[in-house]
């Protein structure tokens, strides 16, 4: 049976880890391949390094970081955050990443998503969508709301709204040709409060392709509810793991106690 | 010498890598006559079947691929390399395949998600080599929509169930080829291409 797949996300900034696990013994802390290979014998699924650099000439930094990384971890890697152009994708990918997550270059410019599925395959294409209720209790995240909701797209790290909504957008990013979808509540994104689990039944519910859960996850319930109420295909989380409340093994072994299939 | 075959379809760079970790010795080679002088060869495959087909032809390697098989000298298949040795793919048309095993490539006919992505289990239909020391039910990582179907069960090396049980890997003497990613399915994927070039070395 397909493993529900569990996923670290690296911040990465320069080249190096700016929020990642949080350990004393490392030889180098802030070294994003060091980080990653302690995530595959952690049990790691998959690895998404995000890009937070702000500026274009630190672009060869993360190359850099992606080929050394695929020389020592042999598991799919995810890279986002400034992916702008089909010459970014092919970079990456010609670099050693699996995938590229693509956001705001996505939303302005939807053709990259087709292209770069024509070009790459759509397995390479992740669409990250960052939501933010706007109508709706954004306190209670959890399963079986009451009243209306409705979601849109926010961009620049969810600072700025857009007029698009979230659940059309994940639609139509899948008939552009994208692989998968990473889907960010902005409202839970830092809380550890757990994720918004209705936003992602609704797009994983009118979906064919895999759904990413991300933001919020702080607790192995929050995992299960992401999968079980919001029927994600995978759960993306950070400080959870970097802070090491719970290893990586120890989730899924609570997962498969609940009846998720996960890998051993 | 490994043959690790280049016909210009995506990139090699993470088989080229993992067998680089093991330390195995190998050649990218897009030459048909590097090709035919190799002890054991290699065809990775990411892109649509009629693609990959017509670049093999492009490159004048369907011959020598179909002559290196029946040499019987060591020979993997991965994803796409597994599918184009068969008789005829569905993928977007009908297209011809290499044809040195029986059978057709098919779109996943259920209502689960397609691409399948991720780690999925193997059972284990026959005792290989290249399997050694893989223990029954192992994780293996998965990207693909399309499976093979092979007209004669005893090539069948592994199944695997994604909505229904599909054949995940084939083997025929020294010809193995799996519809997963050993190179993306960290320390079992490893031990397969270990298992892989020990044969070779043998």
């Amino acid at each position: 049976m397909l493993a529900k797949r569990i996923i670290p996300c690296l911040d990465v900034k320069e080249g190096r880890v700016v929020k990642g696990v949080n350990y004393v013994d490392f030889r180098d802390a802030g070294d994003p391949v060091e980080q990653a290979a302690w995530y595959n014998e952690q049990g790691a699924d998959e690895l998404t390094f995000l890009d937070i650099t702000a500026s274009l000439e630190h672009r060869d930094t993360v190359l850099d970081i992606v080929r050394r990384t695929a020389e020592q971890v042999f598991i799919p890697f995810t890279v986002g955050g400034g992916i702008r152009t089909i010459e970014d994708i092919r970079d990456t990918t010609q670099a050693g990443a699996d995938k590229v997550s693509i956001m705001t270059a996505a939303l302005l410019n939807p053709e990259i998503i087709t292209e770069g599925a024509e070009r790459f395959g759509s397995q390479c294409i992740v669409v990250a969508i960052d939501a933010k209720r706007v109508v709706g209790d954004e306190n209670y995240l959890g399963p079986a709301p009451g009243d209306h909701i409705e979601w849109r797209v926010h961009t620049h790290g969810g600072t700025r709204p857009t007029e698009v909504d979230a659940l059309e957008y994940a639609r139509r990013a899948e008939e552009l040709g994208a692989g998968e979808l990473l889907v960010t509540s902005i409202d839970a994104d830092g809380t550890k409060a757990g994720y918004d689990v209705e936003l992602l039944r609704r797009i994983s519910e009118n979906a064919g392709i895999p759904v990413i859960a991300s933001g919020g996850a702080g607790t192995v319930d929050h995992l299960y509810e992401a999968i079980d109420y919001g029927k994600a295909d995978a759960v993306l989380a950070a400080s959870i793991f970097h802070f090491r409340e719970l290893t990586i093994r120890e989730c899924k072994e609570q997962l498969a106690a609940r009846g998720v299939p996960v890998r051993l | 010498m490994i043959a690790l075959v280049d016909y210009g379809m995506g990139n090699l760079g993470s088989v080229a890598n993992a067998l680089r970790f093991i330390e195995c010795e190998f050649e990218i080679t897009s030459d048909p006559k590097v090709l035919t002088g190799a002890d054991a060869a290699i065809l990775p495959g990411v892109g649509a079947f009629g693609d990959c087909m017509e670049n093999l032809r492009e490159y004048g390697l369907v011959e020598p691929i179909r002559d290196f098989v029946a040499s019987d000298r060591p020979f993997l298949g991965i994803c796409l390399g597994l599918q184009l040795l068969f008789t005829e793919g569905e993928e977007m048309g009908t297209y011809a395949g290499l044809d040195i095993v029986p059978g057709r490539v098919i779109r996943f006919t259920h209502s689960l998600k397609i691409p399948q992505i991720g780690w999925n289990q193997i059972q284990i239909r026959q005792d290989c080599p290249q399997l050694e020391s893989i223990a029954e039910g192992s994780y293996v990582y998965f990207v693909h929509s399309y499976h093979v179907v092979p007209e004669e069960p005893e090539v069948v090396a592994t199944v695997t169930d994604y909505g229904y049980e599909f054949c995940s890997a084939i083997r025929r003497g020294n010809l193995f080829a799996t519809q997963f990613h050993p190179e993306k399915s960290s320390e079992i994927g490893l031990q397969i291409l270990r298992n892989f070039v020990g044969e070779v070395a043998q």
